[in-house]
Protein backbone atom coordinates (compact mmCIF):
# COMPACT_ATOMS: atom_id res chain seq x y z
CA UNK A 1 0.00 0.00 0.00
CA UNK A 2 1.35 3.21 -0.78
CA UNK A 3 2.01 6.12 -3.26
CA UNK A 4 4.43 6.95 -5.84
CA UNK A 5 6.19 10.52 -6.58
CA UNK A 6 5.90 10.86 -10.00
CA UNK A 7 6.68 14.90 -9.42
CA UNK A 8 7.67 16.98 -6.62
CA UNK A 9 8.93 20.26 -5.58
CA UNK A 10 12.48 20.65 -3.48
CA UNK A 11 10.39 21.05 0.25
CA UNK A 12 8.15 17.49 0.24
CA UNK A 13 9.09 16.53 4.39
CA UNK A 14 7.96 13.45 6.25
CA UNK A 15 6.96 14.94 9.48
CA UNK A 16 5.74 13.61 12.86
CA UNK A 17 5.03 14.79 16.05
CA UNK A 18 9.09 15.90 16.25
CA UNK A 19 12.10 14.57 17.42
CA UNK A 20 12.09 14.74 21.01
CA UNK A 21 14.35 14.17 23.95
CA UNK A 22 17.07 14.85 22.51
CA UNK A 23 17.51 18.52 22.67
CA UNK A 24 19.79 18.32 25.53
CA UNK A 25 22.11 16.98 22.84
CA UNK A 26 22.21 19.47 20.13
CA UNK A 27 19.13 17.79 17.95
CA UNK A 28 16.76 19.82 16.50
CA UNK A 29 12.84 18.94 17.68
CA UNK A 30 11.39 19.48 14.33
CA UNK A 31 8.14 18.76 13.22
CA UNK A 32 5.81 20.22 11.03
CA UNK A 33 5.94 24.03 11.08
CA UNK A 34 2.12 24.40 11.14
CA UNK A 35 1.06 22.38 14.04
CA UNK A 36 -2.74 23.56 13.71
CA UNK A 37 -3.07 22.35 9.86
CA UNK A 38 -1.33 19.21 10.66
CA UNK A 39 -3.09 18.23 13.41
CA UNK A 40 -6.33 18.35 11.50
CA UNK A 41 -4.95 16.75 8.48
CA UNK A 42 -4.61 14.05 10.67
CA UNK A 43 -7.89 14.22 12.89
CA UNK A 44 -9.93 13.48 9.75
CA UNK A 45 -8.52 10.63 9.32
CA UNK A 46 -9.09 9.49 13.18
CA UNK A 47 -4.98 9.45 13.19
CA UNK A 48 -3.68 9.64 16.84
CA UNK A 49 -1.79 12.86 17.16
CA UNK A 50 1.75 13.12 15.71
CA UNK A 51 0.85 10.59 13.52
CA UNK A 52 3.37 11.01 10.32
CA UNK A 53 2.37 13.16 7.28
CA UNK A 54 3.85 14.92 4.57
CA UNK A 55 4.75 19.09 5.06
CA UNK A 56 4.34 20.68 1.26
CA UNK A 57 6.30 23.57 0.95
CA UNK A 58 4.49 25.82 -1.75
CA UNK A 59 2.68 22.88 -3.68
CA UNK A 60 3.63 20.65 -6.37
CA UNK A 61 3.19 17.06 -5.59
CA UNK A 62 2.16 14.57 -8.18
CA UNK A 63 1.29 11.03 -6.85
CA UNK A 64 0.34 7.74 -8.14
CA UNK A 65 -2.05 5.91 -5.93
CA UNK A 66 -1.03 2.78 -5.02
CA UNK A 67 -3.15 1.98 -2.63
CA UNK A 68 -7.01 1.62 -1.20
CA UNK A 69 -7.21 4.10 1.31
CA UNK A 70 -7.58 7.49 3.09
CA UNK A 71 -5.80 10.54 2.38
CA UNK A 72 -6.51 13.89 3.99
CA UNK A 73 -5.20 17.42 2.70
CA UNK A 74 -4.98 20.90 4.89
CA UNK A 75 -2.99 23.85 5.10
CA UNK A 76 -2.02 25.71 2.15
CA UNK A 77 -4.84 26.74 -0.30
CA UNK A 78 -4.22 24.94 -3.51
CA UNK A 79 -5.57 23.04 -6.56
CA UNK A 80 -6.32 19.60 -5.59
CA UNK A 81 -7.24 17.05 -7.61
CA UNK A 82 -7.92 13.14 -8.39
CA UNK A 83 -7.65 12.18 -11.94
CA UNK A 84 -8.31 15.37 -12.93
CA UNK A 85 -11.40 15.92 -10.54
CA UNK A 86 -10.69 18.73 -8.12
CA UNK A 87 -11.11 18.25 -4.41
CA UNK A 88 -12.08 19.97 -1.95
CA UNK A 89 -9.72 21.84 0.76
CA UNK A 90 -9.51 20.48 4.05
CA UNK A 91 -11.06 17.31 3.92
CA UNK A 92 -10.38 13.53 3.35
CA UNK A 93 -10.87 11.77 0.27
CA UNK A 94 -11.12 7.89 -0.63
CA UNK A 95 -8.67 6.98 -3.04
CA UNK A 96 -7.85 4.01 -5.22
CA UNK A 97 -5.04 2.08 -6.92
CA UNK A 98 -4.16 3.81 -10.53
CA UNK A 99 -5.76 7.37 -9.67
CA UNK A 100 -3.32 10.64 -9.56
CA UNK A 101 -2.99 12.45 -7.21
CA UNK A 102 -2.26 16.03 -7.79
CA UNK A 103 -1.48 19.29 -5.71
CA UNK A 104 -0.89 22.44 -7.32
CA UNK A 105 0.42 25.59 -6.19
CA UNK A 106 -0.03 27.61 -3.58
CA UNK A 107 -2.59 30.54 -3.73
CA UNK A 108 -2.72 30.71 -0.28
CA UNK A 109 -0.64 30.23 2.72
CA UNK A 110 3.34 28.32 2.45
CA UNK A 111 2.51 24.84 3.31
CA UNK A 112 -0.05 22.36 2.78
CA UNK A 113 -0.09 18.67 4.64
CA UNK A 114 -1.34 15.72 3.41
CA UNK A 115 -2.16 12.84 5.77
CA UNK A 116 -2.51 9.01 4.87
CA UNK A 117 -5.03 6.85 7.48
CA UNK A 118 -2.61 4.92 9.31
CA UNK A 119 0.09 7.42 8.37
CA UNK A 120 3.43 7.26 6.32
CA UNK A 121 5.77 4.60 7.05
CA UNK A 122 9.22 4.89 7.84
CA UNK A 123 12.01 4.05 9.87
CA UNK A 124 12.39 6.40 12.65
CA UNK A 125 15.78 8.08 13.52
CA UNK A 126 15.98 8.60 17.35
CA UNK A 127 12.73 8.28 17.72
CA UNK A 128 10.88 10.30 14.89
CA UNK A 129 11.32 10.20 11.06
CA UNK A 130 10.97 13.90 10.98
CA UNK A 131 13.15 15.53 8.02
CA UNK A 132 15.84 17.49 9.78
CA UNK A 133 17.99 18.23 6.32
CA UNK A 134 20.66 20.61 8.02
CA UNK A 135 20.90 17.72 10.72
CA UNK A 136 20.80 15.04 8.10
CA UNK A 137 18.11 12.96 10.36
CA UNK A 138 15.05 11.13 9.26
CA UNK A 139 13.04 11.10 6.03
CA UNK A 140 12.50 8.15 4.26
CA UNK A 141 15.89 7.03 3.74
CA UNK A 142 16.69 8.35 7.26
CA UNK A 143 19.16 10.42 6.23
CA UNK A 144 17.07 14.48 6.15
CA UNK A 145 16.41 14.14 2.49
CA UNK A 146 12.99 15.59 0.99
CA UNK A 147 11.18 13.59 -1.34
CA UNK A 148 12.33 12.35 -4.52
CA UNK A 149 10.85 11.78 -8.06
CA UNK A 150 10.45 8.01 -7.62
CA UNK A 151 10.32 7.47 -3.80
CA UNK A 152 7.38 5.12 -2.52
CA UNK A 153 5.40 6.35 0.61
CA UNK A 154 4.46 3.48 2.08
CA UNK A 155 1.42 4.40 3.75
CA UNK A 156 -1.52 2.91 5.91
CA UNK A 157 -4.15 0.32 6.62
CA UNK A 158 -6.53 -0.85 4.38
CA UNK A 159 -10.10 -0.36 2.84
CA UNK A 160 -12.88 1.95 3.00
CA UNK A 161 -12.48 2.83 6.86
CA UNK A 162 -14.78 5.69 6.54
CA UNK A 163 -18.62 5.66 5.32
CA UNK A 164 -18.21 9.52 3.56
CA UNK A 165 -15.74 12.16 3.63
CA UNK A 166 -15.63 14.93 5.60
CA UNK A 167 -14.26 18.40 6.00
CA UNK A 168 -12.72 20.54 8.82
CA UNK A 169 -15.56 22.87 10.25
CA UNK A 170 -15.56 26.24 8.17
CA UNK A 171 -14.23 28.55 11.43
CA UNK A 172 -11.41 26.32 12.24
CA UNK A 173 -9.84 27.22 8.39
CA UNK A 174 -7.52 29.50 8.83
CA UNK A 175 -8.20 32.86 6.32
CA UNK A 176 -4.06 32.91 5.15
CA UNK A 177 -5.08 36.23 2.95
CA UNK A 178 -5.81 38.25 5.96
CA UNK A 179 -2.80 40.17 7.64
CA UNK A 180 -2.56 38.28 11.18
CA UNK A 181 -2.06 39.97 14.19
CA UNK A 182 -0.08 37.50 16.01
CA UNK A 183 -0.12 37.23 20.17
CA UNK A 184 3.31 37.30 22.34
CA UNK A 185 3.77 35.74 25.25
CA UNK A 186 6.84 37.48 27.30
CA UNK A 187 10.27 36.66 27.05
CA UNK A 188 12.92 35.73 29.45
CA UNK A 189 15.11 39.07 28.76
CA UNK A 190 15.18 42.72 29.68
CA UNK A 191 14.68 44.43 26.85
CA UNK A 192 14.02 48.74 27.56
CA UNK A 193 10.35 49.44 27.73
CA UNK A 194 10.61 51.78 24.66
CA UNK A 195 12.02 49.14 22.43
CA UNK A 196 9.40 46.65 23.42
CA UNK A 197 6.89 49.13 22.75
CA UNK A 198 8.70 49.53 19.05
CA UNK A 199 8.66 45.48 18.57
CA UNK A 200 4.75 46.02 18.93
CA UNK A 201 4.27 49.45 17.59
CA UNK A 202 5.59 48.74 13.57
CA UNK A 203 3.91 46.41 11.22
CA UNK A 204 6.65 44.16 10.23
CA UNK A 205 7.41 42.20 6.73
CA UNK A 206 8.66 38.69 6.22
CA UNK A 207 11.91 38.64 4.63
CA UNK A 208 12.52 35.92 2.01
CA UNK A 209 15.33 34.75 3.95
CA UNK A 210 12.90 32.83 5.95
CA UNK A 211 12.78 29.05 6.18
CA UNK A 212 11.92 26.08 8.58
CA UNK A 213 14.34 27.36 10.97
CA UNK A 214 12.88 30.70 11.45
CA UNK A 215 11.00 33.76 10.24
CA UNK A 216 13.25 36.56 9.50
CA UNK A 217 11.13 40.06 10.22
CA UNK A 218 12.49 43.41 8.12
CA UNK A 219 11.72 46.64 9.92
CA UNK A 220 12.72 49.76 12.09
CA UNK A 221 15.75 47.94 14.18
CA UNK A 222 15.52 47.20 17.64
CA UNK A 223 18.39 48.04 20.39
CA UNK A 224 18.66 44.65 21.98
CA UNK A 225 20.75 44.19 25.10
CA UNK A 226 23.94 41.74 25.03
CA UNK A 227 23.36 38.24 26.05
CA UNK A 228 26.33 36.74 27.21
CA UNK A 229 26.10 32.95 27.49
CA UNK A 230 24.11 30.73 25.64
CA UNK A 231 20.78 28.99 26.57
CA UNK A 232 17.86 26.88 25.31
CA UNK A 233 15.51 28.59 23.40
CA UNK A 234 11.89 27.35 22.58
CA UNK A 235 9.77 27.56 19.80
CA UNK A 236 8.46 31.10 18.71
CA UNK A 237 10.98 32.68 20.50
CA UNK A 238 11.70 36.09 19.16
CA UNK A 239 15.11 36.54 19.22
CA UNK A 240 16.85 40.02 18.38
CA UNK A 241 20.77 39.89 16.82
CA UNK A 242 23.20 42.93 16.70
CA UNK A 243 21.26 43.86 13.54
CA UNK A 244 17.92 44.31 15.75
CA UNK A 245 15.68 42.66 13.04
CA UNK A 246 13.79 39.98 14.73
CA UNK A 247 14.40 36.27 14.14
CA UNK A 248 11.12 34.26 15.24
CA UNK A 249 12.59 30.38 15.53
CA UNK A 250 10.25 27.71 14.00
CA UNK A 251 10.67 23.47 14.26
CA UNK A 252 13.80 23.15 12.69
CA UNK A 253 15.24 25.93 14.85
CA UNK A 254 18.77 25.02 16.78
CA UNK A 255 18.41 24.09 20.55
CA UNK A 256 20.64 26.64 22.16
CA UNK A 257 21.04 30.49 21.18
CA UNK A 258 23.02 33.69 22.70
CA UNK A 259 20.82 36.37 21.31
CA UNK A 260 18.35 37.72 23.93
CA UNK A 261 14.76 37.01 23.26
CA UNK A 262 12.30 39.38 23.68
CA UNK A 263 8.84 37.53 24.04
CA UNK A 264 8.06 33.97 22.46
CA UNK A 265 5.04 33.92 20.15
CA UNK A 266 1.57 31.98 21.56
CA UNK A 267 2.25 28.37 20.31
CA UNK A 268 -0.85 28.21 18.43
CA UNK A 269 -0.10 31.75 16.10
CA UNK A 270 3.07 29.68 15.02
CA UNK A 271 1.33 27.81 12.73
CA UNK A 272 -0.18 30.99 11.66
CA UNK A 273 3.18 32.88 11.41
CA UNK A 274 4.39 29.75 9.14
CA UNK A 275 1.60 30.56 6.28
CA UNK A 276 2.73 33.80 5.80
CA UNK A 277 4.84 34.46 2.65
CA UNK A 278 7.82 36.31 2.12
CA UNK A 279 7.12 40.04 2.11
CA UNK A 280 3.26 39.90 3.58
CA UNK A 281 2.94 42.60 6.54
CA UNK A 282 2.59 41.16 10.26
CA UNK A 283 1.80 42.75 13.63
CA UNK A 284 1.85 41.06 16.70
CA UNK A 285 0.06 42.16 20.14
CA UNK A 286 1.01 41.05 24.03
CA UNK A 287 -0.83 38.02 25.78
CA UNK A 288 -0.48 36.67 29.09
CA UNK A 289 0.81 33.46 29.76
CA UNK A 290 -1.59 31.50 31.45
CA UNK A 291 -4.53 32.47 29.10
CA UNK A 292 -1.83 30.87 26.20
CA UNK A 293 -1.43 28.07 28.38
CA UNK A 294 -5.02 27.45 28.56
CA UNK A 295 -5.55 27.55 24.85
CA UNK A 296 -2.56 25.68 23.99
CA UNK A 297 -4.41 22.93 26.55
CA UNK A 298 -7.37 23.42 25.59
CA UNK A 299 -5.79 22.39 22.13
CA UNK A 300 -3.81 19.36 23.01
CA UNK A 301 -6.94 17.90 24.21
CA UNK A 302 -8.97 18.17 21.67
CA UNK A 303 -6.63 17.00 19.33
CA UNK A 304 -5.65 14.07 21.97
CA UNK A 305 -9.47 13.15 21.78
CA UNK B 1 20.84 34.03 42.93
CA UNK B 2 18.72 31.32 41.54
CA UNK B 3 15.67 32.45 39.58
CA UNK B 4 13.05 30.47 37.74
CA UNK B 5 11.11 31.79 34.77
CA UNK B 6 7.90 31.22 32.09
CA UNK B 7 9.97 30.52 28.44
CA UNK B 8 6.89 30.37 26.42
CA UNK B 9 3.94 28.16 27.18
CA UNK B 10 5.71 25.23 27.70
CA UNK B 11 9.32 25.26 29.02
CA UNK B 12 10.75 26.70 32.52
CA UNK B 13 14.36 28.27 32.57
CA UNK B 14 16.50 27.98 35.93
CA UNK B 15 18.87 29.95 36.41
CA UNK B 16 21.15 28.50 38.55
CA UNK B 17 23.94 31.27 38.86
CA UNK B 18 25.22 34.43 37.15
CA UNK B 19 28.54 33.69 36.39
CA UNK B 20 30.19 29.96 35.15
CA UNK B 21 32.28 28.03 36.90
CA UNK B 22 33.82 24.81 36.74
CA UNK B 23 32.10 23.01 38.07
CA UNK B 24 28.57 24.11 37.98
CA UNK B 25 28.42 21.95 34.47
CA UNK B 26 28.57 18.69 36.65
CA UNK B 27 26.09 20.38 39.20
CA UNK B 28 23.53 21.17 36.38
CA UNK B 29 24.05 17.81 34.83
CA UNK B 30 22.58 16.24 38.56
CA UNK B 31 20.44 18.33 38.76
CA UNK B 32 18.87 17.25 35.12
CA UNK B 33 19.29 13.78 36.06
CA UNK B 34 17.24 14.29 39.08
CA UNK B 35 14.55 16.21 37.85
CA UNK B 36 14.16 13.31 34.87
CA UNK B 37 13.58 10.90 37.56
CA UNK B 38 11.59 13.03 39.38
CA UNK B 39 8.99 13.90 36.83
CA UNK B 40 9.72 11.10 34.22
CA UNK B 41 7.22 11.75 30.72
CA UNK B 42 6.23 15.49 32.21
CA UNK B 43 9.20 16.32 30.95
CA UNK B 44 9.85 16.19 26.80
CA UNK B 45 14.06 17.88 27.06
CA UNK B 46 16.11 19.13 28.98
CA UNK B 47 18.68 21.37 27.90
CA UNK B 48 21.53 22.24 30.27
CA UNK B 49 23.32 25.46 29.60
CA UNK B 50 26.51 27.05 31.17
CA UNK B 51 24.60 28.82 34.02
CA UNK B 52 20.82 27.65 33.01
CA UNK B 53 18.82 24.50 32.60
CA UNK B 54 15.55 24.91 30.69
CA UNK B 55 12.95 22.11 31.00
CA UNK B 56 10.64 21.94 28.15
CA UNK B 57 7.35 20.08 29.99
CA UNK B 58 4.29 18.36 28.64
CA UNK B 59 1.44 20.75 29.74
CA UNK B 60 -0.88 18.27 29.17
CA UNK B 61 0.88 15.88 32.17
CA UNK B 62 2.22 19.05 34.61
CA UNK B 63 1.49 22.29 34.43
CA UNK B 64 3.50 25.55 35.51
CA UNK B 65 2.75 26.29 39.19
CA UNK B 66 3.85 22.18 39.90
CA UNK B 67 6.42 21.85 37.75
CA UNK B 68 7.69 25.06 39.55
CA UNK B 69 6.80 23.43 43.15
CA UNK B 70 8.65 20.40 42.10
CA UNK B 71 12.12 22.15 40.69
CA UNK B 72 11.68 24.30 44.51
CA UNK B 73 11.81 20.91 46.00
CA UNK B 74 14.80 19.62 44.08
CA UNK B 75 16.54 23.08 44.26
CA UNK B 76 16.38 22.86 48.10
CA UNK B 77 19.01 19.89 47.63
CA UNK B 78 20.77 21.29 45.52
CA UNK B 79 24.33 21.53 44.84
CA UNK B 80 24.01 19.14 47.66
CA UNK B 81 28.14 17.99 48.28
CA UNK B 82 30.96 19.86 46.90
CA UNK B 83 32.22 18.79 43.77
CA UNK B 84 36.05 17.54 43.13
CA UNK B 85 38.00 19.66 40.37
CA UNK B 86 38.57 16.04 38.36
CA UNK B 87 35.00 14.66 38.84
CA UNK B 88 32.95 14.24 35.82
CA UNK B 89 33.98 11.58 32.68
CA UNK B 90 37.40 12.14 31.42
CA UNK B 91 37.35 11.53 27.41
CA UNK B 92 41.00 11.76 25.17
CA UNK B 93 40.28 13.41 21.76
CA UNK B 94 43.50 12.81 19.24
CA UNK B 95 43.64 16.20 16.86
CA UNK B 96 45.93 16.66 14.42
CA UNK B 97 46.76 20.24 15.10
CA UNK B 98 46.77 21.53 11.24
CA UNK B 99 43.75 23.91 11.10
CA UNK B 100 43.32 26.56 8.25
CA UNK B 101 43.62 29.14 10.36
CA UNK B 102 46.16 27.66 13.03
CA UNK B 103 48.80 30.23 11.70
CA UNK B 104 46.74 33.09 12.14
CA UNK B 105 45.55 32.66 16.05
CA UNK B 106 49.31 32.13 16.36
CA UNK B 107 50.25 35.50 14.40
CA UNK B 108 46.78 37.25 16.35
CA UNK B 109 47.93 35.89 19.93
CA UNK B 110 51.33 37.03 18.79
CA UNK B 111 52.95 32.92 19.55
CA UNK B 112 54.39 30.15 17.98
CA UNK B 113 51.85 27.84 16.95
CA UNK B 114 54.00 25.06 18.76
CA UNK B 115 52.91 27.43 21.53
CA UNK B 116 49.49 27.60 20.32
CA UNK B 117 49.26 23.64 20.80
CA UNK B 118 50.85 23.17 24.07
CA UNK B 119 48.32 26.22 25.83
CA UNK B 120 45.33 23.90 23.88
CA UNK B 121 46.70 20.71 24.73
CA UNK B 122 47.81 22.02 28.11
CA UNK B 123 44.46 21.84 30.37
CA UNK B 124 41.47 20.11 30.53
CA UNK B 125 38.35 21.64 29.62
CA UNK B 126 34.69 20.79 31.48
CA UNK B 127 31.41 20.38 28.77
CA UNK B 128 29.33 23.41 29.47
CA UNK B 129 26.23 23.14 26.77
CA UNK B 130 25.94 20.74 24.24
CA UNK B 131 24.08 22.77 21.18
CA UNK B 132 24.36 24.31 17.98
CA UNK B 133 24.40 21.25 16.17
CA UNK B 134 24.12 17.43 17.16
CA UNK B 135 27.36 16.42 19.47
CA UNK B 136 28.48 19.96 19.57
CA UNK B 137 29.71 20.12 22.70
CA UNK B 138 30.83 23.63 24.32
CA UNK B 139 34.02 23.40 26.17
CA UNK B 140 35.69 25.60 28.47
CA UNK B 141 37.39 27.70 29.86
CA UNK B 142 40.19 28.04 26.98
CA UNK B 143 43.42 29.86 28.06
CA UNK B 144 43.24 33.83 28.61
CA UNK B 145 46.36 33.69 25.86
CA UNK B 146 44.13 32.00 23.70
CA UNK B 147 41.16 34.22 23.49
CA UNK B 148 40.20 35.87 20.16
CA UNK B 149 36.33 37.09 18.49
CA UNK B 150 34.52 35.05 16.21
CA UNK B 151 35.86 35.01 12.97
CA UNK B 152 34.66 38.44 10.84
CA UNK B 153 33.20 36.21 8.29
CA UNK B 154 32.11 32.73 9.21
CA UNK B 155 32.83 29.78 6.38
CA UNK B 156 29.83 28.62 4.63
CA UNK B 157 31.55 25.12 5.79
CA UNK B 158 33.63 23.89 8.19
CA UNK B 159 35.13 20.31 7.93
CA UNK B 160 33.39 17.45 9.84
CA UNK B 161 35.71 17.01 13.02
CA UNK B 162 37.32 20.24 13.00
CA UNK B 163 38.26 21.45 16.41
CA UNK B 164 38.43 25.29 16.93
CA UNK B 165 38.32 28.02 19.46
CA UNK B 166 36.22 31.42 19.95
CA UNK B 167 36.28 33.41 22.79
CA UNK B 168 36.64 31.20 26.14
CA UNK B 169 35.48 28.03 24.43
CA UNK B 170 36.87 25.09 22.77
CA UNK B 171 34.74 22.65 20.30
CA UNK B 172 35.09 20.16 17.81
CA UNK B 173 32.33 20.14 14.91
CA UNK B 174 30.93 16.69 14.82
CA UNK B 175 29.77 17.13 11.12
CA UNK B 176 30.34 19.92 8.29
CA UNK B 177 29.02 22.98 8.77
CA UNK B 178 28.88 26.80 8.71
CA UNK B 179 31.35 28.02 11.20
CA UNK B 180 32.46 30.94 12.81
CA UNK B 181 35.14 29.52 14.87
CA UNK B 182 38.90 29.64 14.59
CA UNK B 183 39.87 25.87 13.16
CA UNK B 184 42.97 24.58 14.65
CA UNK B 185 42.83 20.86 14.11
CA UNK B 186 40.85 18.31 12.72
CA UNK B 187 39.99 14.52 14.40
CA UNK B 188 38.85 11.43 13.44
CA UNK B 189 36.99 10.76 16.33
CA UNK B 190 33.38 10.72 15.77
CA UNK B 191 31.05 12.88 18.25
CA UNK B 192 27.45 12.05 16.96
CA UNK B 193 26.46 9.23 15.48
CA UNK B 194 22.35 9.00 15.74
CA UNK B 195 22.75 5.05 15.45
CA UNK B 196 25.16 4.78 18.46
CA UNK B 197 23.66 4.37 21.63
CA UNK B 198 24.63 6.96 23.22
CA UNK B 199 24.62 9.26 20.05
CA UNK B 200 27.24 11.34 21.45
CA UNK B 201 30.02 9.93 24.02
CA UNK B 202 30.10 13.63 25.86
CA UNK B 203 27.75 14.35 28.30
CA UNK B 204 27.13 17.89 29.95
CA UNK B 205 29.13 18.14 32.81
CA UNK B 206 32.20 15.57 31.41
CA UNK B 207 35.50 16.69 31.03
CA UNK B 208 38.41 16.40 27.72
CA UNK B 209 41.83 16.39 27.42
CA UNK B 210 43.52 17.21 23.67
CA UNK B 211 46.43 15.15 22.75
CA UNK B 212 47.98 16.02 19.76
CA UNK B 213 48.80 13.14 16.83
CA UNK B 214 50.70 13.84 13.74
CA UNK B 215 48.98 13.23 9.83
CA UNK B 216 49.21 9.81 9.80
CA UNK B 217 48.17 8.73 12.85
CA UNK B 218 44.82 11.17 12.33
CA UNK B 219 44.60 9.13 8.83
CA UNK B 220 44.87 5.34 10.70
CA UNK B 221 42.32 6.03 12.51
CA UNK B 222 40.10 6.69 9.97
CA UNK B 223 40.99 11.12 9.78
CA UNK B 224 38.97 12.40 6.42
CA UNK B 225 41.18 14.54 3.98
Amino acid sequence: MSLKVLACSPLCLLQDGGRHGWQGLGVSPGGPVDQHAAAWANRLLGNAPGVALLEVALGGLELEVQADTWLALSGAELPLSLDGEPLPAWSRFRVRPGQRLKLGFARAGQRAYLAAAGGFRAAPVLGSVSTQTREKLGGLAGNGQPLAVGDVLACGTEGSRFARGASVPWPYQPDYREPPLLRVLPGPDAFASEQRQAFFRQPWRISPQSDRMGVRLRGEALDAPRRQWSLGVVDGAIQVPPDGQPIILLADRQTMGGYPVLGVLHPLDIGRLAQCPAHSEVRFAEVALEQAQAELREFLRFFAT
Amino acid sequence: MIRLEAFGAQALLVTLAEQPDDALPLRIAHLAEHLRGELGAALTDCVPGWTTLLLHYDLLRIDSPQLERRVQAALADWPGESVAEDAGRLHEIAVWYAGEDLADVARQCRLAPERVIELHTGRDYRVGAIGFAPGFAYLGELDERLVLPRRATPRTRVPAGSLAIAERQTAVYPQASPGGWHLLGRTAQRLFDPHHEPPCPLAVGDRVRFVPIDEAAYRAAGGEP
